[in-house]
């Protein structure tokens, strides 16, 4: 009995210790990644970086004020599509859902979150560009919002479910009908989750350039509206990383640590914004 | 993974005036309706990308048929294509990043779920979810400078040293390649475990987890016992998550895989894999054959993600889920 | 739910909203290779500061996806390190008229510990090692050349492009002049079925692997070799004489080929002949609709065409490209006058 007890002492102890490793892990390749851009592109952070339009090789000064703006509005297009419908449809298969459609919906789901950012880039192109017959960040917007349904989806549906019935059947109690009982208790119950998903959905798409190279394009200028080529942090960075010239280098380094701070930034925001008013059950 | 909806008590059925007005009024089923067709746009929209891959291989699929699938070789010039190679790729590096991650990300979430303090979770789980967001071309260009001669001057030759009897194990040893691609990936998938799983793990309800110790079991056995088993199938939505975008991820891959369409039982053999080909040669391929037979890659590649899913389904389903959050 | 979220949401949304501003300058679009990005760039943003109403806006997404935009009539020019085929050309609207604007060329570039010398290379013991047929360095087609060199008995890797690239034409466009096996093993192209080697993404990625990897050989852009310090080998040209590419050779690639260049300027200019040519060169081209509707658009590219001509070329060399032959001008500034 006491060599059982102590040995399972020793488990406990020796487990806990290496799931702390573990995130140990988790954390130091962040900061290790943080630091190598720090430290090869953080002498191309600027006030020029931030608020002049790109230059060629040779010339000082340029910036990517262009490429940040336009990876905002990526963004924000990307999740006013991609979220809403994420979202809607998380929800009808935690709450709604019959037999084989909901199976259908959810395996459908899956498939669309397996499918290479690059093929959703030809798709939006085929289906966007191609009778718009202009590259446009309306395209680019599609295509990445396109890329954070799954994601809201399935995230959405499993922090749906993990809402006690005690919770649901209370509401219902006080006469709450269906649609009020989702959308006044259940949802609230489970907003934290949904927050992740739809956060971990924003800086999946974020960093993507594939999709971005046949939609939004690019652009060395600044771009007007939503119906014309637009510059991206991640596109940018792909082609200043890949050419010639270390000055380039130095520029996607920093383009990449400033897309970083970008999503650090949505982050505390969201969490910030939506945390305040929110019943937050914890049991 | 239970498919039916939360069951809870419903307003009354019937199709009588009164009764449709009733409900009609009550907001129900617009709900019903509206979350329907969010729920149908995303098998709309997937259905249209089959569509548009499918139309788009056309000239593929006719020359080759299914022999496409077993064929090892993938020539532009002389438009002979085979997706063997990739399909060979993309399976290994996504398992072995499974296999790193999983563990990995688990005992990870685990960590931030049940022993950090709160604020330090928090913290961290930030810290851990901008992985996410780092853009595959600095992975790649990072695993490039960092991992692959890390690998092939330390990691390799020791596992060569000690598991060499291993086909696996064997071979010239490069730095880039299968091992250095299913790490890499590992690195980008597990965020998605981390935070997902720890959402999950701390919403599981108090009373599991003091029952638990009430019967005398310690903090670890509590965890593994009673906490991680009824947050079983949100676990498991997150390796979906993980799995699906292993298999498509592109960019970081291709920088250290090697690029070398062959199917080697090492692996520290340089690879190849369908997303990495694609991402390769779609933007200069000009000739028409050559395009539909990349889109083909794609369609294969759809075609892998629907037999894993399918798979994995099918493994849940023969163990079975008591006590979990889908009850 | 909560109003004040609400209330945030639409603020949210006007502030989108209020991004969304009117502008008036004549936009191009442009898209194609990725070897003279740097170059293009630079004259874009040269001829935007003479003309501030006029905004070039060129992307590098690669010499296929160039052609095949300007097919889809999405972009107003292309740009092709390789020229476009008949098969190509026969699917356009409207004819499509190749501009050459710079030259560059391919080096090959190695990592073989101990050996600091360059290495001298024949065309024979190139095709050889990329078709896996040569394997050691110390073998009688490199040694032979460079006879003072202590070449080691190791094993060549040999390092190609992945991805597809106009870098990877020139090369293999060499290869299969040089080499009968090569031309009908592996063929020339953006991207081809290489008999043996390790794929790097970009010249980023072959030059890293080639760093790393002992006893490595690879080809890269010479812009990229220059900017980057790398050490690269001459080549045995047509003449007999071991040439290295530098912007001197490369134009002298261009020359022999000047004299007898076809009125559509698709030509290759590897292998030429030239007693001080550089045999892996090549001209890159700038994809124009013979017909373009809009006057406004027409009068842009016309007149950037010759702007680039005359003034532009000033700006290659310091970037490393090497300047278009006088006679290749002449011919070219004829040529304009077919945009109608």
């Amino acid at each position: 009995m006491n060599f059982r007890s102590s040995w399972r002492k020793i488990v406990n102890a020796a487990m806990l210790s290496l799931t702390g490793l573990c995130a140990l892990v988790a954390v130091a390749a962040l900061f290790f990644i943080l630091g190598y851009l720090v430290w090869h592109g953080g002498k191309a952070l600027s006030w020029d970086f931030f608020t002049r339009l790109p230059k060629p090789v040779g010339e000082a000064g340029g910036g990517m004020a262009n490429a940040i703006v336009g990876s905002a509005k990526l963004l924000l297009l990307a999740s006013l599509i991609g979220l809403p419908i994420g979202f809607l449809a998380g929800v009808y298969l935690a709450e709604f859902g019959g037999r084989t459609f909901a199976f259908l919906v959810r395996y459908t789901t899956d498939l669309l979150n397996g499918v290479p950012s690059i093929v959703i880039g030809i798709f939006a192109y085929t289906i966007v560009v191609l009778p718009m017959r202009h590259f446009s960040t309306l395209a680019g917007g599609i295509a990445l919002g396109v890329m954070m349904i799954p994601i809201a989806v399935r995230s959405t549906e499993e922090f749906l479910r993990l809402v006690p019935r005690s919770l649901r059947e209370g509401a219902m109690a006080l006469g709450a009908s269906r649609w009020k009982m989702i959308a006044t208790v259940v949802v609230p119950a489970a907003y934290r989750g949904i927050l992740t998903a739809a956060l971990l959905a924003l800086a999946r798409v974020a960093g993507e350039t594939a999709p971005l190279l046949f939609t939004a394009f690019g652009n060395r200028f600044w771009s007007p509206g939503w119906g014309q080529p637009t510059a991206s942090l991640p596109v940018m960075i792909f082609t200043y990383a890949v050419a010639p010239y270390e000055d380039w280098h130095q520029q996607a380094w920093a383009a990449g640590l400033v897309l970083l701070g970008l999503v650090l930034l949505t982050n505390v925001a969201a969490r910030a914004v939506l945390s305040r008013g929110m019943f937050v059950h914890r049991s | 993974m239970a498919t039916a909806p939360i069951a809870v008590g419903h307003a009354g059925r019937g199709w009588r005036p009164r009764a449709l007005l009733r409900r009609l009024r009550s907001g129900d089923e617009i709900a019903h309706l509206v979350t329907l067709l969010f729920a149908g746009s995303v098998i709309l929209i997937t259905s249209l990308l089959v569509y548009e891959l499918w139309v788009n291989s056309a000239l593929s699929r006719h020359k080759f048929g299914w022999a496409f699938f077993g064929t090892r070789v993938w020539d532009p010039i002389f438009e002979q294509f085979g997706a063997l190679p990739f399909i060979y790729g993309t399976l290994v590096t996504s398992f072995l990043a499974l296999l790193v991650a999983v563990p990995l990300g688990l005992g990870a979430a685990i960590f931030l779920a049940e022993l950090a303090p709160p604020r330090v979770s928090s913290a961290l789980t930030f810290v851990i979810e901008l992985l996410a967001a780092v853009p595959s071309v600095i992975y790649g260009l990072l695993a490039v400078f960092t991992l692959v001669p890390l690998l092939r001057e330390h990691v390799e030759p020791f596992l060569r040293a000690t598991l060499g009897f291993l086909p696996l194990f064997q071979g010239p040893m490069y730095g880039v390649g299968f091992l250095a691609g299913g790490l890499v990936l590992a690195l980008m998938v597990v965020p998605f475990i981390i935070s997902v799983s720890r959402e999950v793990l701390l919403a599981v309800p108090g009373h599991q987890r003091e029952a638990a110790l009430a019967l005398g079991a310690t903090r670890w056995e509590t965890t593994w016992k009673a906490v991680v088993p009824y947050a079983r199938a949100g676990i498991l939505g997150s390796v979906f998550l993980a799995l699906a975008r292993a298999l498509g991820e592109t960019m970081a891959v291709t920088m250290v895989i090697g690029n070398n369409p062959q199917i080697s039982a090492s692996l520290f053999a340089p690879g190849y894999s369908i997303a990495a080909v694609i991402a390769n040669e779609f933007t200069e391929a000009t000739g028409d054959l050559y395009l539909a037979a990349l889109i083909e890659l794609a369609l294969a590649l759809f075609l892998l993600t629907f037999l894993l899913n399918g798979l994995a389904r099918l493994l849940i389903l023969l163990t079975t889920q008591r006590g979990t959050s889908h009850e | 739910m909560n109003t004040r979220i609400l209330a945030r949401a639409m603020l949210c949304l006007a502030l989108a909203a209020a991004v969304v501003w009117a502008q008036d300058p004549l936009l191009l679009n442009g898209a194609g290779a990725t070897f003279p990005y740097p170059i293009y760039s630079k004259w874009f943003d040269e001829y935007h500061k003479l003309h501030p109403n006029i905004q070039i806006n060129y992307q590098s997404i690669g010499s296929g996806g160039g052609i095949r935009q300007l097919l889809a009539g999405t972009v107003d020019f292309g740009a092709s390190d390789g020229p476009m085929n008949d098969e190509q050309l026969a699917q356009a609207k409207v004819k499509v008229l190749h501009f050459p604007t710079v030259l560059g060329a391919d080096v090959p570039t190695y990592n073989i510990p101990g050996v600091r010398q360059e290495l001298d290379f024949t065309p024979e013991a190139l095709a050889g090692i990329f078709l896996g047929t040569i394997t050691k360095w110390n073998d009688a087609a490199i040694a032979g050349a460079n006879p003072s060199v202590n070449l080691p008995n190791s094993d060549i890797v040999v390092v190609h492009r992945s991805d597809g690239s106009g870098t990877t034409y020139i090369w293999t466009d060499y290869l299969s002049k040089v080499s009968n096996d090569w031309k009908t093993k592996v063929g020339k192209g953006t991207s081809v079925n290489w008999p043996v080697g390790l794929g790097g993404k970009g010249n980023e990625g072959v030059a890293g692997l080639i760093k790393q990897t002992p006893n490595s050989i690879g080809y890269v852009e010479l812009i990229y070799a220059v900017q980057n310090k790398l050490s690269y080998g001459r080549v045995r040209n047509s003449a007999g004489n071991f040439i290295k590419a530098d912007l001197a050779s490369v134009t002298a690639a261009a020359a022999g080929a000047a004299k007898s260049m076809p009125d559509d300027f698709r030509v290759s200019i590897t292998n030429p002949a030239g007693k001080t040519a550089y045999p892996i060169a090549s001209f890159t081209w700038l994809l124009v609709p013979g017909q373009i509707s809009d006057a406004k658009k027409r009068d842009v590219i016309t007149g950037f065409l010759r702007w680039m001509l005359k003034d532009g070329q000033q700006y290659a060399e310091p970037l490393a490209y090497a300047k278009l032959p006088r006679e290749v001008v002449d011919k070219e500034m004829k040529a304009i006058a077919q945009i109608h």
